[in-house]
């Protein structure tokens, strides 16, 4: 059989699973029907319920604007699948291409997508993380549960974290005049993803809405009696919380890929820019494919370096990518080349950021006022334009994005109507990246070229409060 | 000897007799994405450079961004509503305005409006049963979208006879109507802008002092958001604004609607059996026959460059919405009217933060009376194709819509 004609017999009754039944998954589905293949379709999830749209858990749904049960993701189509819900994938042979379920069961594929994303990263101490009142948000039960806790009106919440997640869930609890204390390791929140500018004016917009707000401390420990007490931190301090949010950001679900031979890590699944997977040895793989916020791909425009994104948008498009590369011959394959976008909704103000703002070594503002928070701010990386960020201002990031697509140089010299009081370029001063990745993650074996393979070096746990990526 | 110049394109598409079909010359336009004209401004024809100018915070809405502002002065009033100014001046009287429109203040009003607009289209449609000819203009796609912004703005539908005049002249500002000697339309623009600014401040006058009523005349006045509160002026040329702009559009939203449904009965068909169809149908539209088809000038606050083409500070460019809309080169088979396109991200309402303010109510309005008109004509036939259009090149639609049914 010629590969054109393999190609057209797998399309018609092929066998395709995706295990992740999340966003990136539900979305791949429908791509894969909208792309015309016709064969069994199988999608695998841990949770029982079906697929729901998380944005909502840290915001609308601590609210109390929406159910936590009311935030099912709209189906674009019928997506005529099996669904296996509420059993989570525990291996994978990718010789036998087949995958092992927890419950014993083994599902064959000829083509298998992974989008089994994140989840929440668990409050180090098994004991603390044990108490009632003892959250973190990920998932919607996790959301609900919360909710209550908020509806009850504690006196006070201790949020842990100041990244997206964690001061969003803050600014909920402002705005449901809960008292809360946000607790960060670094200086400011929101520095590990936009630098220390905004984290600085992050910082002013928390406190101004009435934040107990502290930097550069450490949680040490969390006291209880069974239900949550009391929290120390490591300058001494201690509060009364009945409420703990931990925010410590996510956890890569890749364990059941372990001794699969992908390349698969706490970074994720290394896939090529059409989305297809890497084993172990770097080489490209032509069944598997990866999508969503487990996967880590090369962006051509930041160097070809590795990025893994969690953003909401990423999964969506990356996810019609990979199911577009799945059933389509190897002429026709589609690069994942889209801009990373995110946003976020805390205190009022609407934040969203387009480009890498990681690898910025310069930040200046573009257009609007910092002291009125509202403005665009330009990233720079040796001389041009790699990312930007608005408060309250996301209808100019469209501009931003083709800046940054052209290799626009940095910073941006021509005037705006809406000029900014001061445009210089400040360092973006991001906490040392050495931080977040230190330590080896392969060793390689052997000496010929037909020998040589590489083999990971297991992480040992991880230390409490890491930095996260 | 002199030479009499050939006309450009866009002269061509100004002209009267191209109104019933403008789209064989925007694909001429087309060919130069962006066309320097003969008066040193500049014509930007394809989907994805009208797309990036939209975008480009150096792209000013100020008339006094341009080198030779001429009549754009006139067009907006002074002080000029939010469609005429760039930020932050524009961001805030925007918001100001939403406040009592949209989302996250107002997220349900327009939602809420739907019980009356859907009286108000039975109403209008009650009156048509049993003539066996209607004009959809005059008896339908006019007098819903008035009566629905009167109520809403709180001007009373009574006047209408009284401002439908002034409105009139002031959109012609807009327009280069060549019957029309230019000073003339411009001192009667003035005139009818300064009446209309002049009416709108009585009836702001007799708000004060009596309880806030439930209408945007009100609200506004009585406003105390985290902006403070527009000033009498800032208000008036809202109401100003919306006014104009909620009568003028609509009514060829639904008109095109009718129209494009009656030359695509498949179409209407399928929608009487399918009324959820609606909603795409009224986006397709929204490409396929916009009812604003040219922004007419914009100016480039710095140097711009767009398609390789450097636009210099000052100059004036046009924005052909309609012809990026059926650019090929982004919509696949784009003189197709296909409701069941997907990711229709039309230019219909524009785009970037000029983006229509009164989107979501033109859309629920249009849904509601295509949905009531194809339910209740029977078997209706066009009397005239092409109709006769409304002289504006602007604000495209035609002027009578007679249909014959029964």
């Amino acid at each position: 059989m010629s590969s054109e004609q393999s190609l057209k017999a797998f399309r018609r009754d092929g066998r395709i699973v995706i295990v992740g039944a999340s966003l990136a998954g539900l979305r791949a589905a429908e791509a894969l029907r909208d792309e015309g293949f016709t064969g069994a379709l199988t999608l695998i999830g841990d949770e029982a319920c079906e697929p729901y749209d998380r944005p909502p858990l840290s915001k609308q749904v601590l609210t109390g604007w929406v159910p936590a049960d009311g935030t099912a993701l709209p189906r674009r189509r019928e997506i005529g699948a099996e669904w296996l819900l509420g059993v989570a994938a525990s291996g994978l042979d990718l010789a036998g291409k087949r995958v092992r379920l927890a419950d014993g069961r083994e599902i064959p594929y000829d083509r298998l997508l992974i989008t089994t994303g994140v989840r929440a990263r668990s409050w180090p101490d098994e004991a603390e993380a044990a108490l009632d009142g003892v959250f973190v948000v990920r998932t919607r039960d996790d959301s609900g549960r919360l909710r209550e806790r908020l509806d009850a009106g504690p006196g006070r919440v201790l949020v842990i974290g100041a990244g997206f997640a964690g001061s969003e869930i803050a600014s909920v609890c402002r705005e449901r005049g809960i008292p809360v204390t946000v607790a960060e390791v670094a200086e400011a929140p929101l520095v590990g993803a936009l630098g220390s500018m905004i984290g600085s004016i992050a910082a002013d917009l928390q406190r101004a809405h009435g934040v107990d707000l502290r930097c550069g401390v450490r949680v040490t420990r969390l006291e209880g009696d069974g239900r949550v007490r009391r929290a120390h931190f490591s300058d001494g301090d201690a509060i009364d919380a009945e409420v703990v949010v931990v925010a410590l950001g996510g956890v890569r679900n890749t364990e059941w890929l372990r001794d699969s031979g992908l390349a698969a890590d706490r970074w994720g699944v290394a896939c090529d820019s059409g989305c297809r997977a890497f084993d172990i040895n770097g080489l490209v793989t032509d069944d598997v494919f990866v999508a969503g916020d487990v996967a880590r791909c090369p962006h051509p425009v930041y160097e070809y370096r590795f990025l893994s994104l969690e953003h909401w948008a990423n999964a969506v498009e990356q996810a019609q990518v990979a199911a577009h590369n799945m059933v389509s011959p190897p002429t026709d394959r589609w690069p994942h080349l889209s801009m990373p976008t995110f946003w976020s909704m805390q205190f009022g103000v609407n934040i969203k950021s387009v480009g890498v703002p990681v690898m910025a070594d310069e930040i200046a503002v573009t257009q609007g006022s910092v002291e009125e928070r509202r403005f665009v701010a330009a990233y720079g990386y040796r001389g041009r334009v790699i990312a930007a960020v608005s408060f309250d201002n996301a209808k100019w990031l469209d501009h931003y994005r083709q800046l940054i697509e052209t290799a626009a140089p940095f910073p941006p010299s021509c005037p705006t109507p809406d000029r900014p009081a001061d445009m210089k370029p400040v360092p973006a001063d991001f906490p040392d990246p050495v931080v977040i990745t230190h330590g080896a993650t392969v060793l390689v074996t052997g000496h010929e070229p037909s020998e040589r393979r590489v083999a990971f070096v297991r992480p040992g746990p991880l230390k409490p409060q890491e930095k996260r990526s | 000897m002199t030479v009499a110049q050939a006309p450009s394109t866009l002269q061509r598409i100004l002209d009267y007799s191209s109104r019933a079909d403008p789209y064989p010359l925007y694909a001429e336009l087309r060919g130069r994405p962006v066309a320097r004209q003969e008066d040193g401004g500049y014509v930007v024809s394809t989907y994805r450079e009208i797309s990036t100018l939209l975008h480009d915070p150096h792209l000013s809405s100020d008339a006094h961004s341009l080198e030779d502002p001429g009549p754009a002065l006139a067009e907006f009033g002074d002080p000029p509503a939010f469609i005429g100014l760039d930020p932050p001046r524009h961001d805030r009287l925007r918001r100001m305005a939403m406040r009592h429109f949209g989302p996250p203040h107002s997220p349900t009003l327009i939602d809420d409006m739907r019980p009356d607009l859907t009286a108000i289209v039975t109403g209008l449609i009650e009156n048509l049963a049993g003539r066996d000819q209607i004009d959809v203009v005059d008896d339908f796609a006019y007098p819903f979208p008035v009566t629905v912004i009167c109520h809403l703005l709180g001007v009373p539908r009574e006047d209408e006879p009284r401002f439908h005049r002034w409105v009139e002249a002031i959109v012609a500002l807009l327009d280069f109507d060549p019957a029309k000697d230019p000073q003339e339309r411009l001192r009667e623009g003035v005139q009818a802008r300064k009446d209309l600014r002049h009416y709108l401040a009585e009836l702001l006058r007799s708000r004060r002092g009596r309880p806030p009523g439930d209408d945007l005349l009100s609200r506004l006045a009585s406003d105390e958001g985290p902006d403070g509160r527009m000033t009498d002026e800032e208000i008036v040329s809202t109401a100003n604004l919306l006014l104009i702009a909620g009568h003028e559009t609509t009514v060829n939203l639904i008109t095109n609607g009718v129209l494009t449904l009656l030359r695509h009965p498949e179409v209407l068909e399928r929608l009487r059996r399918e009324p959820e169809m609606i909603i795409r149908t009224v986006e397709e539209l929204l490409r396929y026959e916009p009812p604003v088809h040219i922004i007419p000038w914009r100016a480039a606050y710095s140097d711009l460059t767009v398609a390789g083409v450097t636009i210099p500070k000052g100059s004036r460019i046009t924005l052909m919405l309609a012809s990026g809309n059926r650019d090929p080169a982004y919509f696949r088979d784009p003189d197709r009217f296909d409701p069941d396109r997907r990711d229709n991200r039309h230019l219909g309402f524009g785009s970037g933060i000029h983006l229509c303010f009164g989107a979501p109510l033109a859309r629920l309005e249009t849904q509601i009376a295509l949905n009531g008109l194809v339910r209740h004509l029977k078997n209706p036939r066009l009397v005239a194709d092409p109709p006769p259009y409304r002289q504006s090149a602007v604000l495209r639609g035609p002027r009578h819509l007679l249909v014959r049914q029964g």
